[in-house]
């Protein structure tokens, strides 16, 4: 997958609705810079498709200890909750959230563990 | 059992019981007619409608009782933008934060989809709190034909900038509606409005009743057919029992209101400071000081909304959640995700009036073992998962 779509912000917003502009920074996604050939790949991908929130959070919980710290872990989910809470389970575990993508179907979230 | 969804409904006052019961034997007829039945309820209506006008600093020709806080907001904010859009200048431009109630956005959205007004919904910091100087650009562009904030967020509490808000509107010249549903009773009504709405059933008055004021030289015109009642703002029959129950009851609360708010406030308190202490791996949300005094969000990371509701309920305590598996929509809180904050796992616990200091440490108590036991299921169930 491209990482050039990557945003480090998902649309807070789960659902949007058609005609309503959100002009607020962070609200829209951000491209960020397109990863160069030294950006590993994810050290470990973690497939949640189809499992509804908590379960997504819950096994990125449990599995971000088996990558060593600085590397990423790939989350794939399609619960619209997950657009929302990966980041703010960052945010609360003081790990570095790197962006989400879409998929044709869900998103793929991008994790650096910290500590 | 304890019941901790005042936000969604507070029970009905016993002054709007009261009111109530002797409304229905003395205001049923239609105070349009000009008998001796229908002057007596017209005479009660207007009664009410004095008595709402004063609690709510309006005249009372600005103020229109309406059949819920969202058929108000629909009105009014349908009402206002289709005033001033006009064939020549286009379907302009409206405002509203990222965390208004869903009435508001989807107001917006019929308006964006039906006639092509641009809309801008304006962010909050993480505490839910609008941010000015956004909503202050926002009102600054041109064709802006209104701007929409609530006094006090319906889901965290924190209460909105609204004194800001509404000197950058009078300086562009936008009007504001400020959406008070959340706060009608509990607070005053701040000042800078040009339209507001609010629903009594949040009050302690009955379910049915909505208030709609537009201030004197607000333009405004009716979105949808109307007659001659309500000053030709709601059309239909209206309830004047109702209105009648709703009017005493937010009299009678708000004479309460001083020492009411000192309890609930020092429950929220408690609360808000016990859970993180008690409950691993939990976040409290919404401003811990400006905010409303009965209402507090939090979530429990790994845990499912739906089925922390259902234990609590069982275990004898009602509250609500903006997590996805509980909302109507399906989707997770807008409000919660506008803050960044988590959306799984989410309890909102607002205390209504008469609420037993007792049932909350109750609660406080039965808490931790639920998330935990909720927890527990999750992981086996996720684990027996294919």
């Amino acid at each position: 997958m491209s990482r050039q779509q990557r945003s480090a912000q998902p649309g807070r917003r789960p659902g949007a609705r058609a005609g309503v502009r959100r002009s607020a920074p962070g609200l829209e996604p951000q491209p960020v810079p397109a990863a160069g050939p030294q950006a590993p790949a994810p050290a470990l991908t973690i497939d949640a498709l189809g499992k509804k929130c908590p379960i997504p959070i819950i096994m990125l919980a449990d599995r971000i200890g088996e990558v060593r710290i600085g590397q990423t872990v790939e989350v794939l989910a399609d619960d619209p909750a997950a657009k929302t809470d990966l980041p703010a389970w960052c945010a609360l575990k003081s790990h570095e959230f790197v962006g989400a993508a879409a998929l044709p179907a869900g998103w793929s979230f991008l994790v650096r563990r910290s500590y | 059992m304890a019941y901790f969804d005042a936000a969604s409904a507070e029970p009905l006052h016993p002054s709007g019981r009261e009111a109530l019961l002797a409304a229905l034997a003395d205001g049923w007829a239609d105070p349009a007619r000009l008998h001796r039945e229908g002057r007596r309820a017209q005479l009660l209506l207007e009664q009410a409608r004095e008595a709402v006008a004063a609690e709510i600093g309006c005249r009372p020709d600005e103020l229109s009782f309406t059949t819920s806080g969202t058929q108000s907001v629909h009105l009014g904010v349908l009402g206002a933008v289709q005033a001033r859009q006009s064939a020549t200048r286009g379907p302009g431009h409206l405002v509203a934060s990222a965390v208004e109630h869903s009435s508001v956005l989807n107001a917006a959205d019929w308006l964006a989809r039906r006639t092509g007004t641009e809309v801008t919904l304006t962010g909050v910091d993480h505490t839910g709190r609008a941010d000015v100087a956004e909503f202050a650009a926002a009102v600054q562009r041109e064709r802006t034909l209104l701007a929409c904030l609530q006094s006090a967020n319906h889901e965290v509490g924190t209460l909105q900038p609204v004194a800001e808000v509404a000197t950058a509107c009078q300086e562009a010249g936008v009007p504001l509606l400020v959406d008070v549903a959340a706060s009608a009773g509990r607070l005053p009504v701040p000042d800078g409005w040009s339209l507001l709405a609010a629903s009594a059933r949040k009050w302690g008055g009955p379910a049915g009743v909505g208030l709609l004021a537009v201030r004197k030289g607000t333009r405004w015109r009716e979105p949808f057919p109307s007659d001659d009642r309500e000053n030709r703002r709601v059309p239909g029959f209206p309830n004047v029992p109702a209105v009648l129950a709703a009017a005493a009851s937010l009299s009678a609360t708000s004479r309460e209101r001083p020492s009411a708010d000192t309890a609930l406030r020092a429950l929220v308190s408690r609360v808000r400071s016990e859970i993180p202490r008690t409950v691993p791996d939990s976040v409290v949300y919404g401003d811990p000081d400006a905010r409303l005094p009965h209402i507090v969000t939090f979530s429990c990371l790994y845990v499912d909304g739906e089925a922390l509701v259902t234990e609590l309920d069982r275990a004898g305590f009602s509250v609500s959640s903006g997590s996805a598996c509980v909302a109507d929509t399906r989707q997770p809180s807008h409000v919660l995700a506008a803050m960044g904050a988590l959306t799984h796992g989410n309890v909102r616990v607002s205390l209504p009036r008469d609420v037993r200091p007792a049932s909350v440490s109750e609660f406080l108590e039965a808490l931790p073992p639920i998330v935990a036991k909720v927890r527990e299921t999750v992981r086996a169930a996720n684990a027996a998962a294919p």
